[in-house]
Parts: C-alpha cells; sequence; structure tokens
C-alpha cells in the first residue's frame, strides 16, 4: 500500500498550496474607494493608457481597466447594480448605443460635454458621447492607379477595377458601418448592387485588417484598398517596425465623396455606466476626455481626429489635408447595422 | 465551494456492494450541475425570444459555415490522428537515435497557441516573407504574377496551423495509452508471430481505442471553438459565424441558438463514437508492467523514424519559436515596459490552480459515475465537460450568467437575513477566471482521467470493496495510484491550455489584472507579431518546463508501478 500513502502527501500538498495561494490571490479584489474610477474598455488598453495617466496626474482619480473584446455588454448586465464600473470606453459608437438600448447607461446632460462634442456625434438624449472621429478612406497605389481615377465609393464597384481592390471581411464592425452608410445614402437596393460590384472586383480573399490590406498594394496584390485613417498614420511613422513606412510611402489617400455626401466617419466613444459607484469621477472622465487637451493627444498620439471643434489637428493629420465628412447621424448607422450585415452576407463578402 | 461538496461526501463509509441513489450519486450531480452551469445558461439564452435569425442564416451563409467546419474538422482530425498516433508508437515501442528527446519534444508544440503559429507561418510565407523573396531571388521573378506559391490564408492553411499544435493532445492520450498497456498482451501476440506492424494494428491500437478517441474528440472540440486562426485566415467556419451573428446582427439569442446547434452536434458525435465500441472491453485482466522491450530500428529505418518525429516539432515549435525569438531580439523593450514577471507569475499561478482544481473535479466526477455507472449520472458528468467544445467569448457570457446569478442569490440571503448586502462577492475576481478555466478546460481533464479509470478492470474495484475498503479509499489506494499517468497528463492539458486561454481572461478578469496570453494579444490583436513577439514567446517557454518535467514524470509513473 505505499502507493496510497504517497498520493496521499501528494493530494493533501496539493489542498495546501490551493487554500495558500488563494489567501494570496484574495488580496487583488480591487477595493472600491473614493478617488477612483472604474473602465469596463472594448479598447485596447494601450492606446488609451497616456490619456487616463494625465487624467490621473490632473486630478489624482485613480483609474482602474479592464479591457475586453466582447461580452461586456452581458457583464455589465448581470451584474447589475452592483456592478464596479462606471464608465464603458468603446473603439466604435455602435457598442454604446447597444448598451444604451439595453438600459445600461446614464444620461449625463452637461454643458462642457454639448459644447465639446457637436449634436451629431453624440446621443441625442446624452446617453453616450463621441470621442474621437476616424474617416473611412480609399487608398491606392501611386504607381498603378492615375490621381482622380476614382473620387467616390461607388466608384468600387466599377468593373474596370475588377481583381485591383483589397478589403478586409465585410462582417467587420468598420465596413459593416461603411455599408449601413451607402444603405442611408442610397438605399438598400442600390447598396447592395454596389456591394456585387465590390465583391466582384476584389483581388483576393477578404482577409487581415486594414493594415494588411495596405501591405497588399505595396507588395503589388491589389492597386486599391479601404482602411481607417489612423491605421495611415501608424504605418507612416511607424518607429518600431519602419517596414510599414514603405507600405504607407506606396500609397496616395483619397478621401471619397468630396463632391457629395462626404467621406464616412466612425467615432470611438464612451458612456457612464447607469449604476456607477463614482458618477461625479466618471463624469470628470469623460469631461477631460472631450476637452481640448486631450483631444489635441488623440490627434497627435492615435492620428484620430478631434470631435471637438477648433482643436488643431496633428502635423500628420493635417498633411492628409482638410475634408468633407458624412454629416450622417451616428445613430442612424447603428440602426441600420444588422440589415447591412444581412446584406454582407447576401453579397458574400466574405 | 464544488471540491467541498465533494469533500464531504469522501467520508469513508460503510462497504456495500451495491448502493442506491446515495451521496456519492447527489454529489456527482451537484458538482456537474454547477460546472454545466454555463453551459447551460447559453442554451438558456438560446431560448429566449429574439427575432428569427435562421431564414436569413439558411438563405446566405450558414451552407458554407457548416461546409468549412466539417472540412476542417475532418483536415484536422485525420491529420492529429496519423501524427498523434504514429509518433507515440514510434517512441513508446521503437528504439532509434533521439527517441528519449522526441519523447517530450514532441508534446511542445502544445505550448504554441494557434493564432501565434498562424501569425508566424504568414509573416514566413506570404509575398513579402523571406520565404518568397529568396525565391524571387533565387529564380529572377518580379512579381506575384510570375509565379503560383501556395497562399497560407486558406481553408488548407488553417488545417496545417491546428494539426501542427493540436496533434499533441492525440500523442500525449495514446502514448499514455502504449505505455499502460500490460506487457502480457503484447508478449501474447509475440508468442502467436505478431511482427511490429501486426502488433499494432492488431493489439496495441484497438487496447488504445478510448484514449486515441479521448484525444480526437478533444482535438475536434478545439478545432470547433477556434476563432483565433479562422478569424486570421478569414475561413468563415460555424464559430465565426456564431460571432458574426452576435456582434454583427446584434443578436445573442441567434449567437447561443447557433451554439447549442454546435453542442448538439458534438453530443452526436460523442454518442456516434461511443456507440461504435460498445459491448467492447478495454480493461486489462493484469497490471503487469514493465519497460517495453522496444523494436531495435537501424539504419534507414531509424532514420526515416527520428524524421517522422522530427518533423512534427520542427514545424510546430523550432520554426514559430524561431521567428518569435528573431522578432523577440529586436523588439524586447517593448514588451519589458510592463512589470513582465507579474504577468508570468500571473499566467502561471492561475495556470497551476486551474490544473489542480480541474484534475479533482474530473477525478470526482469520473469516479463517481465508475461506481454507479448509472446512464443519468454517466450523462451528467460528460455534459458537464462539454463547455470545451463552445466558443470561448460565448462560454464567457455563460460564465457572467452563472456567476452573477450565484451572486445574486447569496446578495439576497444575506439580505433577507441580516440585512446585508454582500455585493459582487465572485464576479470580477480571480475566482471567477478559476470558475471559467475549470468549465472550459474540465474536458481535457475529464478525458485524461477517464481514459485512465477505463483501463482498470471493475474487478479491481470488487477485490478493493470485499476487502473492506470504502469507496473514497478505493479511489485513494487503488485508483489514483493507478492512473498516476493520466492525472499528470491532466494537469499538463490543463495547465498549458489555461496559459494560452485569451476570449473568457479577457472579460472575467479583475481591473488592472494581465496574464501573458491578455499582454500578448494588446499588439497581436492588430496584427503586430513583432511587438507581441516576447511575451508569445514567453507564453511558449513557461508552458515548456512544465511539458517536459510532467512528461519525465509520466514516463516515470509507468515505471514504478
Amino acid at each position: 500500500m505505499k502507493y496510497g500513502l504517497n498520493k496521499n502527501n501528494w493530494l493533501s500538498r496539493a489542498a495546501l498550496g490551493f487554500a495558500a495561494v488563494f489567501a494570496a490571490l484574495g488580496g487583488t479584489a480591487a477595493a472600491s474607494t473614493v478617488g477612483e474610477v472604474n473602465i469596463y474598455s472594448y479598447r485596447q488598453e494601450f492606446l488609451i493608457r497616456p490619456f487616463l495617466d494625465r487624467f490621473t496626474k490632473e486630478t489624482g482619480i485613480h483609474v482602474n481597466v479592464v479591457f475586453a473584446k466582447k461580452g461586456i455588454l452581458q457583464r455589465l448586465k448581470q451584474e447589475g447594480r452592483n456592478t464596479p464600473a462606471d464608465v464603458v470606453l468603446t473603439a466604435g459608437f455602435s457598442r454604446l448605443q447597444a448598451l444604451k438600448d439595453a438600459g445600461l447607461l446614464q444620461r449625463v446632460d452637461l454643458a462642457t460635454l454639448n459644447a465639446n462634442v457637436p449634436a451629431r456625434y453624440r446621443d441625442p438624449q446624452g446617453y453616450w458621447t463621441g470621442l474621437t472621429l476616424r474617416s473611412r478612406i480609399i487608398v491606392y497605389s501611386k504607381d498603378r492607379v492615375a490621381p482622380g481615377a476614382i473620387r467616390r465609393y461607388e466608384d468600387l464597384a466599377d468593373p474596370k477595377w475588377k481583381g485591383k481592390i483589397c478589403v478586409r471581411t465585410g462582417s467587420h464592425a468598420y465596413n459593416r458601418a461603411l455599408v449601413a452608410s451607402i444603405i442611408a445614402a442610397n438605399g438598400e437596393a442600390a447598396a447592395e448592387q454596389w456591394a456585387r460590384g465590390l465583391v466582384a472586383n476584389f483581388a483576393r480573399k477578404p482577409q487581415g485588417n486594414d493594415r494588411a490590406q495596405a501591405k497588399a498594394v505595396y507588395e503589388g496584390v491589389c492597386d486599391i484598398a479601404v482602411m481607417n485613417t489612423y491605421y495611415f498614420g501608424k504605418m507612416k511613422f511607424n518607429k518600431k517596425n519602419p517596414e510599414q513606412r514603405a507600405w504607407a510611402a506606396s500609397l496616395k489617400i483619397l478621401f471619397p465623396n468630396q463632391d457629395g455626401r462626404g467621406a464616412h466617419v466612425n467615432a470611438s466613444g464612451a458612456g457612464v455606466v447607469k449604476y456607477a459607484k463614482n458618477r461625479d469621477n466618471a463624469v470628470r472622465l469623460l469631461e477631460f476626455l472631450s476637452d481640448s487637451h486631450a483631444q489635441e493627444l488623440y490627434a497627435s498620439r492615435n492620428y484620430e481626429y478631434p470631435v471637438k471643434a477648433g482643436v488643431g489637428w496633428s502635423d500628420e493629420v493635417k498633411s492628409w489635408g482638410l475634408f468633407k465628412a458624412d454629416d450622417l447621424a451616428l445613430v442612424r448607422i447603428f440602426e441600420l447595422g444588422p440589415a447591412a450585415q444581412r446584406l454582407i452576407d447576401r453579397v458574400g463578402w466574405r | 465551494m464544488a471540491v467541498t461538496t465533494g469533500a464531504q461526501t469522501l467520508r469513508p463509509g460503510k462497504p456495500r456492494a451495491r448502493v442506491r441513489f446515495g451521496s456519492w450519486d447527489a454529489a456527482t450531480i451537484v458538482v456537474a450541475a454547477i460546472f454545466a452551469a454555463p453551459v447551460l445558461a447559453v442554451i438558456g439564452l438560446a431560448m429566449a425570444p429574439a427575432e428569427d435569425i435562421w431564414p436569413h442564416l439558411i438563405d446566405t451563409v450558414l451552407g458554407g459555415y457548416i461546409a468549412n467546419t466539417l472540412i476542417v474538422m475532418a483536415g484536422v482530425g485525420a491529420g492529429t490522428l496519423v501524427t498523434g498516433v504514429g509518433t507515440a508508437w514510434l517512441v513508446t515501442m521503437c528504439q532509434f537515435p533521439g527517441r528519449r528527446i522526441f519523447e517530450w519534444a514532441l508534446l511542445v508544440p502544445l505550448a504554441v497557441p494557434g493564432y501565434v503559429i498562424a501569425y508566424t507561418y504568414t509573416d514566413l510565407l506570404e509575398y513579402a516573407g523571406p520565404v518568397q523573396k529568396a525565391l524571387r531571388v533565387a529564380f529572377g521573378w518580379q512579381s506575384a504574377q510570375d509565379y503560383g506559391f501556395p497562399d497560407i490564408r486558406t481553408i488548407g492553411g488553417a488545417v496545417a496551423m491546428l494539426t501542427l499544435v493540436l496533434y499533441p493532445y492525440v500523442y500525449l492520450l495514446s502514448r499514455a495509452a502504449f505505455l499502460g498497456q500490460s506487457i502480457c498482451a503484447l508478449e501474447a501476440g509475440r508468442t502467436l508471430g505478431h511482427g511490429p506492424w501486426r502488433s499494432f494494428w492488431h493489439i496495441a491500437l484497438p487496447l488504445a481505442r478510448p484514449a486515441i478517441a479521448v484525444g480526437v474528440a478533444l482535438v475536434l472540440m478545439e478545432t470547433l471553438n477556434d476563432f483565433g486562426v479562422m478569424d486570421y485566415f478569414a475561413v468563415q467556419t460555424f464559430t465565426v459565424g456564431i460571432y458574426n451573428t452576435w456582434l454583427g446582427m446584434n443578436s445573442l439569442p441567434g449567437a447561443a441558438q447557433l451554439s447549442t446547434v454546435l453542442l448538439i452536434f458534438v453530443l452526436v458525435l460523442f454518442g456516434l463514437e461511443y456507440a461504435g465500441r460498445r459491448g467492447q472491453r478495454y480493461h486489462e485482466a493484469t497490471p503487469r508492467h514493465q519497460a517495453l522491450p522496444g523494436y531495435r530500428l537501424r539504419g534507414p529505418r531509424a532514420a526515416a523514424a527520428a524524421i517522422g518525429c522530427g518533423l512534427p516539432v520542427v514545424f510546430g515549435f523550432v520554426v514559430p519559436a524561431w521567428v518569435l525569438g528573431g522578432y523577440a531580439l529586436r523588439y524586447w523593450a517593448v514588451a519589458l515596459e510592463r512589470n513582465f514577471f507579474t504577468l508570468v507569475g500571473n499566467s502561471v499561478l492561475l495556470s497551476a490552480m486551474a490544473a489542480g482544481l480541474a484534475l479533482s473535479i474530473a477525478l470526482f466526477l469520473s469516479y463517481g459515475a465508475r461506481l454507479k455507472g448509472g446512464a443519468p449520472i454517466k450523462a451528467a458528468t460528460r455534459f458537464a465537460a462539454i463547455g470545451y467544445a463552445v466558443p470561448g467569448a460565448v462560454l464567457a457570457v455563460g460564465v457572467v450568467m452563472a456567476l452573477a446569478w450565484f451572486d445574486r442569490a447569496v446578495d439576497f440571503l444575506s439580505m433577507s437575513l441580516f440585512g446585508v448586502s454582500t455585493g459582487l462577492i465572485v464576479s470580477g475576481t480571480v475566482v471567477a477566471l478559476l470558475f471559467a478555466y475549470v468549465t472550459r478546460f474540465l474536458a481535457l481533464a475529464h478525458g485524461a482521467v477517464e481514459a485512465g479509470m477505463g483501463r482498470i478492470t471493475p474487478s479491481m474495484d470488487d477485490a478493493a470493496r470485499s476487502l473492506g475498503a470504502s469507496a473514497a479509499a478505493t479511489l485513494r489506494r487503488v485508483h489514483i495510484p493507478m492512473i498516476r499517468g493520466s492525472a499528470l497528463t491532466a494537469i499538463l492539458l490543463v495547465f498549458v491550455d489555461t496559459m494560452k486561454e485569451l476570449p473568457m481572461t479577457l472579460l472575467l478578469r479583475p481591473f488592472n489584472f494581465d496574464t501573458l496570453a491578455t499582454f500578448t494579444y494588446q499588439y497581436a490583436g492588430d496584427e503586430q507579431l513583432e511587438e507581441a513577439a516576447l511575451s508569445a514567446l514567453t507564453i511558449v517557454i513557461a508552458g515548456i518546463g512544465p511539458v517536459i518535467l510532467l512528461s519525465l514524470a509520466i514516463r516515470r509513473s509507468h515505471r514504478v508501478i
């Protein structure tokens, strides 16, 4: 029976170890104290860290963050009134609208916020606000596409570009929003016809992120791609990975539909959680993020456009030129989202 | 809490040959229910009234999802079966140069996350990668139009990537089975004139079938729930469709319905395999084990064996580690911005705890099912382990719901009894993470333990019980020593998988809490492999240590007994 005795020790030692480790980890649960604000973030933490650090420095308010890509809405919903979260930050506004619809946000009707953020970039009832803007633009090869050959999103469906276009999968939030904006502008039937034309022009099966499309143009796999503006900045000034500068250098930027409705624009944003325990700090954070200083930082660090009018653009962003933005309300894009997804499924943009 | 419930019933009781529905059964069902709760929550979500998404899905994308999923499953299933069983047989039963190293080295690809290997091979094989560059220089090609080069971002590429990182499941389980096989059976085969091949096909392989089936089942479940590789390679599988429905059509109930279909599919698959070997017994009459003699291979055969075992290791580990290592050297500063050792500590600690917990619960459930063997209990224990087939982020939502239910119940009790609100007790804590890991990875531990228990003939139980040992004492003194190798296998699998786990960790973790996987994802999620390289490499390296140690322990465990 010597094995039995051995096993006994082995098991009981394991149990003891568990108990000790549990006790040690118990200490990491955040205690709610005055002077902090808790964020559930759909935005990558490293993108927003600089702003949060600045906020802490200016106000003394400590910031705690959980970043997750999926499921924050469900976590908030289940935690209910006991939730530790005060603020939700999102990379696209549609998540905010979904949070509002689920009754998880509260109204913040604040003069400063309303003054900072134009009405079309926030919720009409004040449940959420946009914080930064980016445009979904067309880029094309400097060498292989003549300037002016393409001017509008609609041109991407022109059969003359057959086998020339690279774009990420249609189900991605940014493409879905773009399709929604085209449905809003031209109607669903025309949008579907456009999407069919676009799919017929693909150089390859959609794959990778926006940056991967730029790389494909650089490599000669295709001539035209669609991407968000900040990706261009991130490639052009990439210090860590200089190879990406060459990708950006091979491209020209085009803000589409400048003679018409303007280029499609998407927003990142934030809202205050309905059951926020640190509501004052949460509101303060929103004010801070929408005010000139943070807005300038956004533009220079992340190559996004400030949402606040009159805030200077960074030199890089400025170098892409002024452009006319589609003034379609973000809420409308959200409403058309499911219709856009269906359309994308129908035309096989995948 | 689950463990305590079990421990209470582990008190030695009176020896009884046949018990009616007793405390073991009750405890088994309770524990199984606790860990099935998240899956049940997902099924509950599927029942919620919602817009009917099916007509649209059937008209457009569903056929593609199903076809792609079946192709990937068939490819990965076949690939891992051949690679895993073949290499396991070679290192267990043959002697050739390097065998001692291959024994553990063949496990190492297990530590490489699927999305990481997909990134590294894309980097190597795409147009601007070193391989195509070298080819262009060598042959004087100018552009992509001048030559054909297979695209890695395809369904075939996805099959290759998953096969490379998943075959160790099959290898591990079938090797444990080969090692555990009684020498008598093989000796009897030899007396009857069986050569090595016939021994393999007619004795070792059939005897190892339950273990191999468990290994392949684990591989298929992991293949089904994979999102990282499929998303990156843009292969539209069922799981990708679940996420599109959830996030694209804003329909979580729809996504839950699709997940439920996935679960039913998995259950049917298991049912078929189980029915296929019903009536056959794989117990062995004698536990007589000793170092297997091994067929001594020479010359070209030895070389072929070494190459056969070397290829999976080279492609599954050496190449990705080499690519990552190159980047890590150039971009190490990025990774060191944070307190790197905290990340390592968090990952290792959580993984070790999850592994220990999963093993304890798997032991408890398997033994509970073995004791009575009633169909309802067997079904309950199997169902508890099915969380592995659900896409991670969907299961995470199920976990959130289960934990919130627990928190609310405690809160309500405390309010009504003492007038004190307890708020959130487990939600958003490390306990929530551990619960999630066990829910997800119980299948790994349960599969390994089942495979081990299945080899112990019931007459052992009967002998122990007739000598007066209680059920608990029999488990402790007979079963656990005999399945030590399988138990270590369970620990190894859960540990390594927890190290790599991402979607549940992201959603369920406490504030300001990072693991190596979440840290890697910061950059890898943006397809910036270079900046993620060091932490990705660390996941792999942190996984290798335990892999080697446990592999040695598994070998030793079989030698002792």
